[in-house]
Order: C-alpha cells, then structure tokens, then sequence
C-alpha cells in the first residue's frame, strides 16, 4: 500500500481508534473487573475475591437465576434451530429455484424484522398474542423469538448459499444424484459453516432479547434479561456483575465459534 | 456392436430463452466411440446443446435420443449420460477417491465394489496416489483428470466434456489433448467435446461439428471439414484460407466450371448446394503455387511478407484489388519475392473449392 494512502497514518487514526474502544469496552471491562470484587459496594474496589460468582450458584438469588437460565437456554436453543431450519429452506427458495412471482417481496418479507423498530414487534406480539387468545407463557417467547431470529439466521445462510455455484449440484444429478440427495450430500455439505454461524447468531440474538421477551412472557417466566433486570430495579448488587460476565463470556465464545466456522469454511472453497 | 450404430440422434432441436434463440433447429448423429467434436465461436450454443443433452435444460422443439430412445422425460439424474464440466465442479469437501465414486454409490454399488471401480479408473487417469486428498489440494491439470475420472466411472453410455482443456496452460493443454484421445480409445466411449480451439478439434476428432450461431455449418472428418469445406463461415473458421470472388458458368457432378478474377478458368470440386453465377471459392494459402507471371497462371503483387519460421507468408494483392495470402514452405530459398514484384500464381489441381455461399 503506497504510504500516503495508508490509512494508519491519518492524523488523528491513533487517538479516534483509542476513544472507539474505550467507549466500547470500558464498561464491559469495569463490569467483568467489579465482579470479583470483595465489597458489595458496585464503585469501591474491596480487594479481589470469587465470591459473587459463588452468590450466583448459591445464594438466596440463586433459584431464580438458575430457571431463569434454563428457560433462557432452552428457548434459544429451540428458536434458533426452528429459524435456522426456517431460514435454510427459505435460501434454498430464493438461490436455487430461479426467478418466481414474488420473489423480491419474499426477499424483503424475510429481513423486514431487522427494520422494524423492536419495540413496535414486542407491542404487536403481545396485541397478536391476546387477540388470538394465547395465554402467555415460555411459548410466546418461543415463538416471538423464532420469528425474530429467522432473518438473524437468513443473513449468513443466504450468503453462504450465494457463494456456492450451482455446478456442484448439477454435477451431483448428473452423477444419479436424485434432487434430495444433491442436496443433502452435496450442497448441505457445502452450506454447513453459513448454517452453523447463521444457528449461532440466532441462539445468541435470543439469548440476549430483553425487549420482545419482557412483553410476551408471562407473570412469573423468567428469562436471563429479564430476571436480571428485575434484580437491578432492586439494586445494583455485584452478583449481577458476575452474571453478566458470565453471559459475556458465553456470548464471546459463540461469536468466535461462529466466525472461526466461518473462515473455516471459506478456507476450504 | 456395430462401430456405426448412433449413440446420441439430435433431432431438430430448438432451444429458446425467452426471446433468444440459442439453437436453431441442430441435428446430428453421434455414432457409439466415436470422438465428436463441438466447434464454433463463443455464444453459437455449444454449451445449450451440451445441456440439453445432459437434462439440464428442456430442448423448446425436437428430439434428443439415446440410443433410439426419446430422452425427453428423462430428468438428468436418469440419463446414462455424464459431463466434465468446465470448471471441474469437484465436490471440494469430499476426496478424490470419493468424488470418484460417487456416481457408482448412487447408481446403488456397494462402498467396496465402487472404491475397487474408482480405483480402476483412477489408474487409467494416473492418480492413484491421490486418492485420499481433497479437490484443493490439486493442481489444475490433476483435477482436471479427476473430473474426468469421476465422469468415466459410471461407464457413461455418452460423455460430455464442455472445453475440459481451457483452464489449461498451453503445455499442458498439448500433453492432456493426446491423453484424452487415448482414454477415449481404451474406454469405447463416445465422447461429444466442445472447444472452440480448431487446432484441438482438428487434432483429436473422428468427427466436427462447425456451429455458428445456433446452427450447424457443417459435419465431417477433421480433413473433410479443412479440405472441404462447406460454406464461407467453415472455410474461414478453419485454418486460414483465401476467399476469391468468383463467376460460376455451370456445376455438375460435383464440379464447377469457373472464371478467376482477371478471367482465368478454372474446374474445381463444388460444395453441395453450390450453383451458377457470383460464388467464392475457397483455397488454401499452402496450395497456391508461386511463378513467374504468364500464360494460366493468376497474376499479383507482392505486398509484404512474413518469416513465421517453418513458413513464409507472402501477402499479395490480385490486379483487382483483392488481398491473397499465400505460404511457401521454408526450403532455404536464397530470396523471397520483394514487396512490389509480379508473380504469377498457379491454383493446383484440387486446391480450391467452390463453397455454397
Ligand atoms: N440461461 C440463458 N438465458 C438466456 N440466454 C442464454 C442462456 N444460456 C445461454 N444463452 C444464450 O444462448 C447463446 C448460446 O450460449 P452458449 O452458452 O450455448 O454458447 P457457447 O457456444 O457455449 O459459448 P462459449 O464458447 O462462450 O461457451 C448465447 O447467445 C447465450 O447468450
Ligand atoms: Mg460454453
């Protein structure tokens, strides 16, 4: 790269780049710094201690976050596969049947929840919930995450399937490979790290919702979010601060995973 | 099993997309192990054809029969029919051993039976000792033989090879044009090729099939299609020839009776469908004898010539106007004829050939 348009030497790239990732990760890492604190004090540094991670696992708190885990989990693993299914059969729609009537609507249909402001779906899923006389509950969450997860799930899917030529299936046929089996011996193959990255963005998206889910849910069901939300209304306890860093540590891992599967894949076509 | 009987019959086979038409009514014979060759200019419907063949698209109007059976119905997992494509399409996240077998496994062979067949082929192809590596981890001209082995292994009634060569470099390309010719000697299998390379068509086929846009020019042997010619797009595709304005005062039999420019007469061997008045003959640069000017004999001016080496390419033109490329083989002559000298140019018996356009 010529070295006048490199852009490292900017006036001004060093110091912008720094304030970015302050911004960014300061209270990430104050939060994951506080939680091995000593003190229950959430500003004054106590010496440096496990406890509150212990708290978390045993203390009177503890019941409640453990269900709130175990719903968190099990919905998204069960919105993410469902949208991930969902999302695959739709790419395989819009990148391997040709041209069709609509096609270009079901393109925009399929990503218009990334548009819609999030708090408009969670008052319309809970209207649409009550309206069909739904009784909320972890099924409402199931289903309102499923449904906002798809295009989460769609994105990297889609790209992948963009990226994979057809040849490979033609060649398949062409080999007595009935329609399913080029499909599943050949193109699903082919499409694994964009349908891994594609269930791992999703799982974590759901993981993470706070806003739909405090709609939908019903009294009493709680997710991660939520429950420590209602925690904090009570105030800020550092056992929050190691719960959080929990749940960051398991949304970094995904989204390594993901990408790691991502490169993998590419490495290889 | 008769050498002739015709394994693939191309009936009038119209292919539209839309409001393009790609084929225009193609018909050809492909006889059983024969080489049939494909050639003609980029965008004349080669691939379509080669598609229509293997199921990948539905032809609009005509027939496609595999030994006398319509394959109409037939989608393109059930055709006995297999394709080298173009870039290969290796499945990349299997290995060599298993892109090989593949065919085999879905035609219901055991694992063994197809991994001792794939090995067989593998042989043939000389690629044994990659077998267990991926694709990806090949060279262009190795994958190239694996695209071919994967296609071989079923036992293809027909193969279909659409420019295999192409993403060759040139050396490789020479080396690969004879190993190709050989396997598709041991295999017996007819193999419909496509280029649009004349050296390699010329080199390898028993049979060309010269398209041009949509339609077929002309079938024949390698020879038949460079020494005669059907129409101005085969004889100017082909080789390098000069094309000569002529006036045609009869054709019977095969042979015409015609006047040169400048008036010299001139008997030759016509193409079929030729007739009398304003026609163009065909003649070759290498069959076009040099003299002195005089009686019989076609009068020009040398112009420029080019020292091509085993070849010495002398542009000319004739009292009329019109350019004539002429090559004398380089015999160590001391002189080459000067830019502005007269000659005289003798057309040999046989030579030329009057075309039916
Ligand atoms: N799917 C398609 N839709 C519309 N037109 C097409 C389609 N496929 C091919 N054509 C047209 O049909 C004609 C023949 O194309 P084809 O690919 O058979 O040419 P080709 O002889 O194989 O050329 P090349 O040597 O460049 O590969 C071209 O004019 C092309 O634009
Ligand atoms: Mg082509």
């Amino acid at each position: 790269m010529a070295r006048h348009t490199d852009l490292r030497r900017f006036t001004g790239f060093r110091g912008l780049t720094i304030l970015c990732l302050v911004l960014l990760y300061a209270p990430l890492v104050i939060v994951a710094v506080y939680s091995f604190n000593d003190s229950a004090s959430i500003t004054r540094w106590g010496g440096f201690s496990g406890k509150w991670y212990v708290d978390v696992f045993t203390g009177p708190e503890s019941p409640k976050f453990r269900q709130a885990a175990v719903n968190s989990f099990v919905i998204a693993i069960g919105a993410a596969t469902c949208a991930t299914i969902i999302a695959t059969a739709a790419a395989v729609a819009m990148h391997r049947t040709g041209r069709f009537r609509g096609k270009g609507a079901s393109i925009a249909l399929i990503n218009l929840p990334l548009m819609v402001p999030e708090i408009v779906t969670a008052v319309a899923s809970l209207i649409f919930f009550i309206t069909i006389g739904f009784t909320t509950g972890l099924l409402t969450i199931f289903i309102a995450h499923l449904v906002f997860c798809i295009p989460f799930a769609y994105l990297p899917i889609s790209a992948r399937m963009q990226s994979v030529p057809d040849m490979y299936e033609q060649a398949a046929m062409d080999l007595y490979a009935t329609p399913w089996e080029a499909f599943r011996l050949v193109l699903l193959p082919l499409m694994i790290p964009g349908i891994l990255s594609g269930f791992l963005l999703a799982f974590i998206i759901s993981l993470d919702d706070f806003l739909i889910t405090n709609f939908v849910k019903g009294a009493g069901i709680e997710t991660l979010p939520t429950a420590i939300f209602g925690s904090v209304k009570q105030g800020i306890k550092p056992n929050i601060m190691a719960i959080s860093t929990l749940l960051l540590g398991v949304s970094v891992v995904f989204v390594t995973l993901s990408w790691l599967i991502g490169r993998a894949g590419q490495s290889r076509t | 099993m008769d050498q002739h009987s015709v394994a693939v019959d191309v009936d009038r086979v119209v292919k539209r997309y839309g409001t393009v038409t790609a084929l225009h009514g193609v018909s050809m014979d492909i006889r059983q192990g024969e080489f049939f060759t494909l050639l003609g200019p980029s965008g004349c419907g080669k691939t379509t054809l080669l598609r229509c063949i293997a199921g990948f698209e539905d032809v609009s109007e005509g027939a496609i029969r595999l030994k006398g059976e319509d394959i109409a119905p037939l989608p393109p997992h059930k055709r006995p029919v297999n394709t080298v494509f173009q870039q290969y399409a290796l499945f990349p996240h299997m290995t060599v051993l298993e892109n090989v077998s593949f065919g085999l496994r879905r035609r219901g062979w055991s694992d063994r039976d197809a991994s001792g067949r794939s090995r067989e082929v593998l042989e043939m192809v000389r690629l044994s000792d990659f077998a267990k590596r991926r694709p990806g981890q090949l060279s262009g001209g190795q994958q190239q033989r694996v695209a071919l082995a994967r296609a071989l292994a079923p036992g293809p009634e027909v193969l279909l090879l659409d420019e295999p060569l192409s993403a060759l470099d040139l050396k490789l390309r020479q080396a690969v044009r004879v190993e190709l010719k050989q396997i598709q000697r041991e295999t017996g299998i007819a193999f419909v090729f496509v280029t649009h390379d004349q050296e390699e068509a010329l080199t390898m086929s028993d049979r060309i099939a010269v398209m041009s846009e949509g339609r077929v020019q002309q079938i024949g042997s390698p020879r038949a299609i460079y020494e005669a010619p059907q129409n101005r797009f085969v004889a100017d595709f082909i080789g390098e020839t000069n094309l000569l304005d002529v006036t045609v005062t009869s054709v019977s039999a095969g042979m015409a009776e015609l006047e040169l420019p400048g008036g010299l007469p001139l008997r030759c061997p016509a193409a079929e469908g030729a007739v009398q008045g304003a026609g163009h003959v065909s003649v070759r640069p290498e069959r076009i004898a040099i003299g002195a000017p005089g009686a019989g004999t076609l009068p020009a001016t040398v112009a420029d010539h080019v020292y091509l080496g085993t070849d010495i390419q002398l542009h000319a033109k004739l009292d009329d106007g019109a350019p004539i490329l002429v090559r004398m083989q380089n015999a160590g002559q001391d002189s080459v004829p000067e830019a502005g000298s007269r000659l005289g140019l003798t057309i040999e018996a046989g030579a030329a050939r009057l075309l039916a356009d």
